[in-house]
């Protein structure tokens, strides 16, 4: 104040406090949610095929320490960690069916190395409780009927002579070639409820690019939905048991029903 | 010769354990030699003692996973062992992070850039905020978060079972410590840093300090990656007693009045009767 110039308070400590409190939590959000972004982008990959026995992707995602154990015991090298630059969740393992395809060894090496679990090796047994490889779920073969060339009437049958459980997991399916008049299609059919997804048909496939490919679970299957019933599947007709049919009996009369189905029509015409 | 591998002892000894560790994983997953399987996340020792990542499990546990009795055996073994003998002599001795900071490190000393930017404008407490946000994500999102972007494990996967686009963020890493803040990742950013940090808080291994000895050349704060530990230098004879010591042992050898030495620290964190 000597010299006339003001001199600038400094800020109490209570500001100070509050200041820099603010400046961490404004930081700590910038960051949380690019870092959030990243790591939701990286896990949101939907077409990463999985070693046998893995748990649910959500699951396994929280499971998987990353170990490498699995890619360790894997004796055909079938497994690889997610490196970065291949856009799947980072360092958990994958494999491409193209290039080297799961050979569903019996005694399953890489699940029981698995420490955390995300292997799940009580998902591999069958009723017996014996190991079995035609348990896994690894994924699920789709044929790709525009371009498979059995499809178009040639001869081929690769994808079914690959599969390890020929004649369940992939049947031939023959009808008559109405082009040529005396050729059989012999068309290859998949059968969701025996496919593991190990991908030896893939790997097997003549196509320049292969016509049979393993993709997850659910990316590969549809859903019907609850409500249509299969009369000629006796399980399933158990679900009409308990069910209150009284809207089935109720009489509507056949005005009121025409009616709901023109309705919403007016302004078309 | 003699007095300069003498000079340099611990470094000598600290790259041949983090090149040791990473040679049994290589001939593990090469050669199916296992006496150390898998990798730092979590491994198998003599294919019969699991260890665990105890920062990864703490994630896991974050997320939601299910933790098997192994992994948690496991990563109590670490966090024993690291309790024990210090928790930042991962940082030091088996990270290979560790080398890539040393490097940018020694260049910024070689160079001179550490008498350009005097003073560092980052907390070092930020490490402790990530290791809130990691599982604050992990919670949120059900993932392991760091896991997913941690450049330690990337780098030690990476040289065990191939890097990819790894070397980008091992890049990143060496250009921050290199050019915009000294020993920018381990003593700011890295939680794993941190996580150890709190682990070794009380652990038994001790650099200890003879302020009778020092003539406060101050060589040892210049060459110690954590230096705010080092607050005692050339004032009190205690030993360093925060949990954010590496163990490095730098300091011991760059120091020429043995002022500063290994000791193990006993009950009453003693001035006067240490055992040396």
């Amino acid at each position: 104040m000597k010299s006339g110039v003001t001199k600038k308070e400094p800020i109490s400590s209570r500001r100070r406090f509050f200041l820099d409190m603010a400046r961490a939590v404004g930081l700590a959000t910038l960051g949380g949610l690019t870092w959030s972004a990243y790591v939701d982008e990286v896990s949101a990959s939907k077409l990463t095929l999985r070693p046998p026995g893995a748990l649910k992707e959500e699951d396994f995602l929280a499971t998987c320490i990353k170990c490498g154990m699995c890619v360790e015991a894997c004796p055909f090298d079938t497994l690889m960690l997610a490196k970065p630059g291949e856009n799947k969740p980072l360092g958990t393992p994958y494999f491409i069916p193209r290039e080297i395809p799961c050979y569903m060894c019996p005694d399953i090496p890489c699940v029981p190395v698995c420490p955390t679990g995300a292997l799940d090796i009580k998902s591999l047994k069958s009723e017996k409780k014996e190991l079995d490889i035609n348990e896994a779920d690894m994924g699920l073969a789709v044929v790709d009927a525009e371009n498979c060339i059995a499809f178009w009437g040639i001869q081929c049958d690769a994808c079914y002579r690959a599969c390890p459980i020929l004649g369940e997991a992939i049947t031939i399916e023959y009808s008559k070639n109405e082009r040529t008049g005396k050729h059989a299609f012999m068309k290859p059919i998949v059968h969701a409820n025996a496919c593991t997804g190990c991908g030896l048909c893939e790997r097997a496939c003549v196509t320049e690019k292969a016509a049979i490919f393993v993709l997850p679970r659910e990316v590969a299957l549809g859903k019907a939905g609850d409500y249509y019933i299969k009369g000629w599947d006796k399980n399933d007709e158990k679900r009409l048991e308990n069910t209150n049919s009284e809207h089935l009996k109720q009489k509507k009369d056949s005005k009121s029903v025409l009616d709901s189905l023109n309705s919403g029509m007016e302004g078309l015409y | 010769m003699k007095t300069l591998i003498y000079k340099h002892r611990y470094l000598i000894l600290r790259r041949f354990t983090q090149v040791l560790v990473m040679a049994l994983y290589i001939i593990a997953n090469v050669y199916g030699i296992n006496i150390l399987m898998g990798n730092l996340s979590s491994s198998m020792f003599l294919g019969l003692i699991p260890l665990s990542d105890p920062y990864a499990v703490l994630q896991m546990f974050s997320a939601g996973a299910i933790l098997t009795f192994d992994i948690i055996i496991g990563a109590l073994i670490i966090m024993t062992f690291y309790a024990i003998v210090g928790g930042r002599v991962f940082c030091s001795w088996v990270c290979p992070v560790n080398m890539i900071t040393d490097l940018a490190n020694y260049l910024r000393r070689t160079f001179g850039f550490n008498q350009i930017q005097k003073k560092q404008p980052a907390s070092r407490n930020i490490r402790y905020w990530v290791i809130g946000l990691s599982l604050i994500i992990s919670f949120v999102l059900g993932i392991t978060a760091f896991e997913f972007i941690s450049p330690i494990s990337m780098m030690h996967r990476g040289i065990i079972f191939g890097l990819g686009l790894g070397w980008a963020a091992m890049l990143v890493i060496f250009l921050f410590d290199l050019f915009v803040l000294k020993n920018g990742w381990c003593g700011h950013i890295c939680p794993l840093g941190g996580f150890y940090s709190l682990v070794g808080r009380f652990s038994l291994i001790r650099v200890k300090h003879d302020a009778d000895k020092c003539t406060a050349c101050m060589e040892c704060k210049e060459v110690c990656p954590e230096m705010q530990v080092l607050h005692m230098v050339t004032k009190e004879s205690i030993p360093v007693l925060s949990g954010e010591c590496t163990n490095c042992a730098r300091c011991i050898e760059v120091c020429d009045d043995d002022a500063l030495i290994f000791s193990i620290r006993n009950k009453n964190n003693g001035e006067k009767n240490e055992i040396n």
